[in-house]
């Protein structure tokens, strides 16, 4: 049978990419808005593309808030879908999900250091995770993002922009990747998978 | 670190991937799903895919072929052409592309990168700027450059139009510089070092790859983020691994061909 993950429509870009990274691992992925089949789902990703605002103004429009913050299955969120499992964002000042400790801040810019981080970065293991199985170093991921948090106690894989910053992170059931893996390759397409396993 | 990303562009008309000398003369290059593969799979960092008929014609992008690519490759990828309206974009983004690049529509109405970013974030928002050297020396814009016969010149000086597509919300530019474009005698240095020097977002240098050498030299001289190219990949005359291993060996920080 296939795996099934479940995508919170939050209004992101990336809903198309993600699902299609999915399928690629033989999973099916099912878009919804809706709280009874989220929470019903094996696994929760939250996709996101965009501004940390208006993505939660979206969760709170379609009633998810609650829901997402008792889910007890494994979720995880994708760049601004882990930006919306912290607690708050800078960005727009907003109050986010408070699934993950910790706050999301704007990465530092200045000469030679360009803002919104756009490329391939190397992803630097701060401990053991199911999520990095068979993750080599070194290992790249894509990053296009202009907020992240810094690394905690939750943080299994940094990446350096200026200064580290979470890039994997686990609490829990809760999961975030500040990249990209529906767009990281071969690296990206493990971290998934090892998503889809756990 | 972040790396350093080698971008082969595609250019797009009526669904198949063409090339041009100096945007002209244009010459069928294969199927658009193929060529996305393959560049993926030598390693390409980003795909840029530029319907170069779309904006004189007035028109969107066929965006069947959108979702085929993302379907199929697992790399970022870029769509440019005729995108002219938040509403254009969103079906850009939802069919898997995640960039848009707007050109001609953001100088008729530069409103629209803003529209854009404060819609999707600023790092969905690509800005491209055709760029001349005219007669006085000054660098200035041109729009409608995927039809010659209706390319036009709207007076604005690239560095000025530079700083204010920041200010509006781009969050990435590609700075195409047309006079070296298609003749493969190198990226614009000196255009691409006094863009550099006023561009705090991204910049990706676009415009007369000829040789391996070439991207060492705008990588280290103009310090871009991205370098551009089309017929040098196309042709095979520089393949990407090849490109990285010498890149590397130089010190120049990119993701190994290796690391798939």
């Amino acid at each position: 049978m296939k795996r099934e993950v479940v995508l919170i429509d939050a209004g992101g870009t990336n809903i198309g990419s993600v699902s299609y990274a999915l399928e690629r691992l033989g999973a099916r992925a099912i878009l919804t808005d809706d709280a009874g089949l989220i929470r019903s789902a094996e696994r929760v990703v939250l996709p996101g593309v965009g501004a940390a605002g208006p993505g939660m103004a979206r969760l709170r429009a379609a009633n998810l808030v609650q829901t997402i913050q008792e889910l007890t299955q494994p979720v995880l969120g994708v760049c601004l879908g882990m930006q919306l499992l912290y607690g708050h964002s800078e960005e727009g000042d907003t109050e986010c999900l408070g699934a993950l400790p910790g706050r999301v801040r704007r990465l530092p810019g200045g000469p030679g250091l360009r803002v919104p981080h756009m490329g391939w970065n190397l992803l630097e293991p701060l401990r053991d995770d199911p999520l990095l199985d068979g993750i080599k170093q070194p290992s790249w991921a894509y990053f296009v993002h202009t907020y992240a948090a810094a690394p905690d106690a939750a943080t299994v894989a940094a990446s350096t922009h200026g200064g580290p910053f979470a890039a994997v992170v686990r609490s829990g059931n809760f999961c975030g990747m500040q990249f990209h893996p529906e767009r990281s390759s071969l690296v990206g397409a493990r971290l998934l998978e090892n998503f889809l396993n756990q | 670190m972040l790396s350093k990303r080698i971008i082969p562009c595609l250019d797009v008309r009526a669904g198949r991937v063409v090339k041009g000398v100096r945007f002209r003369d244009h010459v069928d290059m294969g199927d658009i799903g193929e060529l996305a593969l393959r560049y993926r799979n030598e390693g390409a960092d980003e795909l840029v895919f530029y319907d170069i008929t779309a904006s004189p014609e007035g028109r969107s992008v066929d965006r069947s072929w959108v979702e085929l690519v993302a379907r199929r490759i697992d790399v970022p990828f870029c769509v440019a052409g005729g995108i002219r309206s938040v509403s254009d974009a969103r079906d850009v983004l939802h069919a898997g592309a995640d960039k848009v690049s707007i050109n001609t529509p953001a100088l008729e109405r530069p409103g629209l990168i803003t529209e854009l970013s404060d819609e999707f974030g600023v790092q969905c928002v690509v800005v491209g700027i055709d760029s001349i050297r005219e007669a006085d020396g000054e660098w200035r814009v041109r729009q409608n450059t995927g039809n010659p016969d209706m390319t036009s010149a709207p007076g604005l000086r690239t560095i000025d139009w530079l700083m204010r597509v920041q200010e509006l919300g781009a969050g990435e530019v590609v700075l195409n510089c047309m006079g070296a474009d298609g003749v493969r005698e190198g990226y614009d240095i000196e255009q691409l070092t006094a863009a550099r020097a006023i561009c705090s977002v991204p910049l990706v240098a676009s415009g007369g790859a000829g040789d391996r050498g070439h991207f060492l030299e705008v990588f280290e001289q103009a310090d871009v983020d991205g370098a551009l190219a089309a017929s040098v990949f196309h042709s095979g005359d520089v393949s990407i691994p090849e490109l990285k291993s010498y890149l590397i060996e130089r010190g120049v920080q990119v993701r190994p061909f290796s690391a798939g």
